[in-house]
């Protein structure tokens, strides 16, 4: 799945797109007050997944397809998405087209009022089962891409042939008239291509693209050591991704999400925990970002208890637990950004310091950063390239000489 | 945008497929943007790939006249008759908000419209 969801959950913008977000929301007084329900939600179908991709940032203890949801169960959570005023849902995963229910849902989800991105690493298709999602009424595909190169692209996602089946999706996509979204998540082994990477999605046609920088939970957590880019990569992919926006304007969006380990500022993770975004996973329970269950202490509530969907997003503990800025800690409580970043990030605060309640350790103000910057500078320098590669029983090591892509 | 603007490496479909917005383009929303009205927000909203845009009440109604029958011409027309207002100066505005979601892609010429 997509980990670049982290800060990119949509919010209302103004008509170029270009204003920031909720403010549009929480101007008007309607809901100023309260925690709207969010426009978009991520779903998370599945945890099943052909590609096994070290970067992967769902929870290393992953769903079985016998806890998943029902297609039933699916849909009316749509119905219920849609009434309490959700306009857009990502169906993700795992690898949300491994359920053969997806058409149906995409086509409930549709008549229910509902805008429909599929987030996909395209590798099951074929021609007619994109064009029957396509004709159930998806609005818009986003397809991963592991690498430029071939060899490279397939060993990254431990898939043989992967990437040429992602090109010839990508063409079915525009052939149906379907938007496109190149999504590329970066790491030090594959940052070197990330021209070609923007190149590619030119050649592709996409109207979008997400350059995202591997945010380190659950998989990629544990892969760390064969991701971490160099602080001098990083600064690079800054001066190319500055670069293509300039010349690909109003040919190609980027959106782009920086790496923090090597920032100075946390970034405003989910946009706020609780504020703007939930998911559900693949067995229906509702987190306030699609990595909260590595934060291990907390109790999350599912769409197969008693409660709706609109009683756990504005009254559970989970949600509430880190809601706005009466939580925080110092540094947080008395710094001047407490309301822009809104402490950073909880899963990174517990996977780094083992408690989500301190300041997220990628702001140069917590007593934890000199730290985790160190590590990520030996890391980067020093790591293994081999990957763990992520699947259900709790990831294999690549082979010695490299995965025969 | 000019086609004098875009530069030398921009060679895929895209850019070809993105349209200047003149008197004679007839508009359309392409099928990834989708013009409806939120009743739990109680707001019109234009709703594009991962994104929710939330047009003022001007830009809706431009949008809503943006059926691929309309010519801009057309629309400013209309606007113009309406408002009292003066035609060229509602026609310049039109097509700069036009051009804009143009360039974002969220706007397209209709089919046996002009290229």
């Amino acid at each position: 799945m997509s980990p670049t969801l982290t800060d990119a959950s949509p919010v209302l913008t103004d008509i170029t797109g270009r204003a920031d977000g909720v403010d549009v929301l929480e101007r008007g007084r309607s809901i100023a007050q309260t925690y709207g329900i969010p426009l978009a939600v991520l779903l998370e179908m599945t945890h099943r997944c052909p590609l096994q991709c070290g970067y992967c940032s769902n929870p290393v203890q992953m769903e079985r397809a016998g806890n998943e949801l029902t297609t039933d169960e699916w849909k009316k959570i749509l119905t219920e998405l849609a009434q309490i005023g959700v306009l857009q849902v990502h169906f993700s995963g795992g690898e949300p087209t491994v359920r053969k229910d997806l058409a149906e849902l995409i086509r409930h989800a549709t008549d229910a009022g509902l805008y429909t991105n599929l987030i996909t690493s395209a590798v099951l298709f074929t021609r007619d089962k994109l064009a029957e999602l396509a004709d159930a009424g998806l609005a818009h595909i986003q397809i991963s891409f592991q690498a430029n190169d071939a060899t490279l692209a397939n060993r990254i996602g431990g898939f043989k042939n992967g990437h040429a089946r992602k090109l010839e999706a990508a063409k079915w996509a525009r052939e149906l008239g379907l938007p496109l979204t190149v999504n590329a998540v970066m790491h030090r082994q594959n940052l070197h291509e990330l021209p070609e990477m923007i190149d590619l999605a030119v050649a592709l046609d996409a109207d979008r693209m997400e350059v995202a920088n591997v945010q380190y939970y659950g998989w990629a957590l544990k892969n760390r050591t064969a991701l971490m880019p160099t602080e001098a990569q990083v600064d690079e992919a800054n001066r190319v991704v500055e670069a293509a926006r300039e010349r690909l304007h109003g040919i190609m969006e980027i959106d782009y999400v920086v790496p923090d380990y090597y920032a100075t500022r946390p970034k405003k993770c989910m946009g706020g925990w609780g504020r703007q975004f939930f998911n559900i996973t693949p067995s229906g329970k509702i987190l306030p970002c699609h990595a909260a269950e590595t934060i291990t202490d907390l109790d999350f509530l599912s769409v197969r208890s008693n409660h709706s969907i609109a009683w756990i997003w504005a009254n559970s503990d989970a949600f509430n637990k880190y809601r706005g800025t009466g939580w925080m800690p110092e540094p947080c409580q008395s710094c001047a950004f407490k309301e822009v970043d809104f402490g950073g990030c909880r899963c990174q605060a517990f996977a780094l310091t083992g408690d989500a309640g301190n300041t997220d350790p990628a702001c140069s103000l917590s007593p934890h950063h000199n730290r985790v910057f160190k590590t990520a500078e030996v890391e980067s320098a020093e790591g293994s390239n081999r990957y763990l590669y992520r699947n259900f029983s709790g990831g294999t090591l690549e082979p010695d000489g490299g995965y025969d892509a | 945008m000019d086609g004098d603007d875009i530069p030398k490496t921009a060679t895929a479909p895209a850019a070809r497929r993105r349209m200047t917005v003149s008197e004679a383009s007839v508009p359309t929303l392409p099928r990834g943007a989708r013009l409806r009205y939120d009743e739990s927000r109680g707001r019109w909203v234009l709703l594009v790939p991962e994104r929710v845009l939330a047009p003022d009440d001007i830009a809706i109604e431009i949008l809503k006249l943006c059926d691929g029958k309309r010519s801009v011409g057309s629309i400013a027309d209309e606007l113009a008759a309406k408002y009292t207002a003066p035609r060229e100066e509602i026609l310049l505005d039109v097509i700069a908000m036009l051009q804009d979601l143009a360039e974002s892609g969220f706007l397209v010429e209709a089919a046996g419209g002009p290229i």
